[in-house]
């Protein structure tokens, strides 16, 4: 085993266990923190397979305003923040189907990938994945058209979330 | 290679060579080159941040027409020691109710946040932890860390002051990221990258020549960031008792204290290397980095200075105001600063350098004049107003 594989393991258990205590733990605020280091742990895969960039919009985006926000909501809604009620509703079994058969979809899907058994090819020297990335999102034969209808949705977003809040005098 | 011009690679290498002679694998003794990189490297900070805390003593009773600590050692020098063996020596008290695991994280998290910014920050032109291509989208990254915990100190306490002292803080902080990340933005335009190091080689003219508003936005959205006064809202020790990390006692609260400080050296360094030019001082730097670390922290320093100077001479601004301040004045003037700015590097791309420079500056001008303007329209305006009705008022009174 090279080290990173080794590494790989280490923030793969890491992730996964902070995604299973995210559903697990009674206490909504510890549910956010354990999502927050699960989120973490999806940065430094990034990182592992240097995706710099996206390792660090993962924290900026994910951590510094998604999970803070899920944070300020649970704290400003709940008058008690243990939650005393049942873990699982009725409807239990039917998600752990589905969530089994999602896994052995994938799973089953990867296995025949022959992508799966290859080390990912070294980056050759002087090679700028940001300014790659840069320049494929305004080039208009790659993904400047999804780029833009992004922007347009956000903005329709933050748009509708003013009239929401805007104050009729 | 030698020691005058190279000496942490001088070392490193040595290091390395001495240990494969000892019979340890290249990667592992390259490994532990590295640990004892970063550990030289924090224990300095500790050193400095040690010291820091007898400037800002010393800085703001000065402020204050006070002598500040003069009885330890020269100068009071040895004061922050003693400090610290107070600190050590108190009783470490958990509050009951208190989350025992995330109360005690909190505040490692803190430090923790403002310790891995000096990962990106370039000493010399070959002494650095990691050129990263995005070094300043990482100081954004490194904030979020900072705020979360700042929520979790506030939370776990299980006491209402420290709660909403966190609440606010958070409020500020994230509110404040929007304009920095724009003005983080402006550097990046000039230089064309986001790398600390291409930044500070691009920067044959300081940006602050290019940028002046740029470099004001970016102070204080950085003084926000750290929550100093007159953005203090975490703490405001006159309505909150002392904010979030009220509960904290002995060196956990020296966590929190000894990090704010050293968190806002380190954003008088990052103001330093993106307006001021870095480790650069008319070619000096090229001699020897034993000339350019000196260089980056006096530049660090008069940063720091100048957050402290602003911290002692401001009062604290009502936290509607400063929401306000940040979302109707300083998030679209950081915008409209960064749309003029790419604007005029694409029409200016080819120019001269003193052009570009002109171009830039004369950009600038327009922009904090038309501001300017538009704020005294407003300011007339609501004065009108308040007067007006007044006025009225004393009629409705006389009658």
């Amino acid at each position: 085993m090279t080290s990173a594989q080794i590494i790989f393991i280490i923030v793969a258990f890491f992730t996964l266990g902070s995604g299973v205590m995210v559903v697990g733990t009674g206490n909504l605020i510890h549910a956010a923190l354990w999502l927050v280091s699960t989120l973490f742990g999806v940065a430094v895969m990034y990182a592992l397979l240097n995706a710099n960039f996206l390792a660090v919009i993962q924290v900026v985006v994910y951590i510094g305003a998604i999970a803070i926000l899920f944070i300020f909501a649970v704290m400003l809604t709940r008058k008690e923040i243990r939650d005393q009620g049942p873990q699982l509703n009725k409807g239990w079994w039917l998600s752990a189907l589905l969530a089994v058969l999602v896994f052995s979809g994938l799973a089953a899907m990867l296995w025949g990938w022959e992508g799966m058994s290859r080390t990912a090819a070294e980056f050759p020297s002087g090679f700028d994945s940001m300014s790659e990335l840069g320049t494929a999102l305004i080039s208009p034969n790659a993904y400047v058209l999804p780029f833009e209808v992004a922007s347009v949705l956000l903005l329709a977003a933050l748009i509708g979330a003013v009239y929401i809040a805007f104050n009729r005098k | 290679m030698n020691f005058w011009t190279d000496p942490l690679k001088l070392a490193a290498d040595w290091l390395v060579g001495l240990l494969v002679g000892w019979g340890v694998a290249q990667g592992i003794a390259v490994g532990i080159a590295a640990f004892l990189g970063i550990l030289l490297l924090i224990a300095l900070l500790m050193v400095v941040d040690v010291l820091l805390v007898w400037v800002e003593r010393k800085v703001v009773a000065r402020f204050q027409d006070r002598l500040g600590p003069n009885r330890l050692g020269p100068w009071g020098l040895i004061q922050p020691f003693a400090d610290i063996i107070k600190l050590l020596i108190k009783e470490d008290i958990t509050p009951a109710n208190a989350d025992r695991v995330v109360y005690n994280l909190a505040p490692i998290l803190s430090m923790m946040s403002v310790l891995i910014l000096w990962a990106v920050v370039p000493l010399a032109p070959s002494m650095l932890g990691v050129d990263l291509n995005i070094g300043v989208l990482y100081l954004i990254a490194a904030g979020a860390i900072g705020t979360l915990s700042i929520i979790m100190a506030g939370w776990s306490s299980n006491n209402k002051y420290a709660l909403l002292g966190a609440f606010r803080q958070v409020a500020v902080l994230v509110s404040f990221e929007i304009p920095m990340v724009a003005v983080l933005l402006i550097p990046t335009i000039f230089a064309g990258s986001m790398g600390m190091n291409a930044i500070i080689q691009a920067q044959d003219i300081w940006y602050v020549v290019l940028s002046p508003l740029g470099a004001i936005i970016f102070i204080i959205a950085a003084i926000a960031e750290l929550g100093r006064a007159p953005f203090d809202m975490g703490e405001a020790e006159s309505e909150l008792v002392s904010g979030y990390n009220v509960e904290y006692s002995g060196m956990k609260f020296g966590m929190f204290y000894a990090g704010e400080l050293l968190h806002a050296f380190t954003f008088g360094g990052f103001w330093g290397i993106l307006f001021f030019g870095g480790y650069r001082f008319f070619g000096l730097e090229q001699i020897s980095p034993f000339l350019s670390i000196p260089i980056l922290l006096t530049k660090a320093m008069i940063g720091y200075w100048i957050i402290m100077w602003v911290k002692y001479t401001m009062m604290r601004i009502r936290i509607d105001h400063m929401l306000a301040f940040n979302w109707k004045f300083l998030t679209p003037l950081a915008f409209v600063l960064l749309m003029v700015t790419a604007l005029m590097n694409a029409l200016l791309q080819r120019a001269s350098p003193w052009l570009y420079a002109a171009g830039m500056l004369l950009s600038n001008i327009v922009v904090g004049w038309v501001i300017l303007e538009i704020m005294r329209r407003f300011s007339r305006g609501e004065r009108a107003r308040v007067e007006d009705a007044y006025q009225a008022r004393m009629e409705t009174a006389r009658h």
